[in-house]
């Protein structure tokens, strides 16, 4: 009983410090691990999927948030609902495609990235990556199929951290065997 | 009020997990796997059905059918899982029971599992001892002793 009035707020969070720390060493070994950057990018958007495509039942169940009927409620359901529960933080949607089937996450501070330099010679490591890999995987669980990537970095001395969204096709359900 | 038994479908049409408790008939069919892709299919065509021949636009879809003697209750997620609970026709709207057996159940004991394996049946033991438990304590599973 005590016990539960001490803790203050969600027990479900932790300190966002923890996290970006724990993020840090898992960047820091697979770098050690790989000795090639590209490598390691691709191992932390393969880590990112498959942690998106766990991390959208929780979401679809704490949310309650229903099916999307388009790209625009999409984007802001990432955004405003997603972000915020697991990161803390609502990025702006912008820079839409004229067709509507690109848009841009604009990050003003990226949790992820609280105490990080680059060093020199690993410009080209894509430190957030895993953040790709998560909406790819839980994007797909829901029917969608997106190309995710980062157009701008603050690490790399860009103004913001943009992520960009591309909807390539619509996924379909699974016709049980026999029918067509 | 009472409570039969309980599919549950991953998008692709895998039986992740079937459950019986007050069940008096069965299908007669040798195979439990044939019943589940019977049952798949028919929810499958109904979902479709329904959705064809609305003459409005769809906001939760196919919910429910009875018959004289049981009543189906089915709850997608956007995700695509698909809880189908068959219970007797007394039992009145039970969304958010099926969401809750998502939401507390299957999330927290399989999802928050990396020991299970999304798209296989399931295994373990504690999602299998938390669901009986919840299902029975459930008001609807109230059955009558005769």
């Amino acid at each position: 009983m005590s016990r539960q009035t001490v803790r203050s707020g969600d027990p479900r969070k932790v300190s966002a410090e923890l996290f970006t720390l724990t993020y840090g060493a898992l960047v820091s070994q697979l770098v050690k691990d790989y000795e090639n950057v590209d490598e390691v990018n691709k191992q932390l958007d393969k880590l990112g999927y498959n942690m998106g495509i766990r991390l959208i039942e929780d979401f679809l169940a704490r949310s309650n948030v229903g099916r999307c009927h388009d790209l625009r409620e999409t984007a802001d359901v990432i955004a405003k609902v997603g972000f915020k529960m697991f990161l803390g933080i609502v990025p702006t949607v912008s820079n839409w495609s004229p067709s509507g089937d690109e848009f841009s996450l604009l990050l003003d501070n990226n949790p992820l990235t609280d105490f990080v330099e680059l060093p020199e010679g690993q410009s080209n490591l894509e430190y957030s990556s895993i953040l790709c890999g998560v909406l790819r995987g839980a994007l797909e669980m829901v029917q969608m199929e997106v190309n995710v990537w980062f157009v701008q970095d603050q690490l790399k001395g860009d103004n913001t951290t943009e992520i960009r969204v591309k909807f390539i096709r619509r996924l379909e359900d699974a016709v049980p065997v026999g029918e067509d | 009020m009472t409570v039969f038994n309980l599919y549950i479908f991953d998008r692709n049409g895998t039986c992740l997990y079937y459950v019986e408790w007050n069940r008096k008939k069965h299908s007669g069919i040798a195979s439990q796997e044939e019943e589940f892709k019977l049952m798949y299919g028919m929810i499958f065509s109904i979902k479709s059905f329904v959705n064809r021949i609305s003459p409005s636009d769809l906001k939760d879809g196919f919910s429910s059918f009875k018959t004289s003697r049981y009543k189906c209750n089915f709850y997608e997620t956007p995700s695509g899982l698909k809880f189908i609970l068959n219970t007797d026709l007394n039992v009145g709207n039970i969304r958010d029971v099926l969401h809750q057996l998502y939401s507390n159940i299957y999330v927290e004991y399989v999802v928050k599992n990396p020991l299970c394996e999304l798209g296989q049946p399931i295994k373990s033991d504690l999602f299998k001892t938390k669901l009986d438990e919840y299902v029975r304590n459930l008001p609807i599973f109230a059955t009558k002793t005769n």
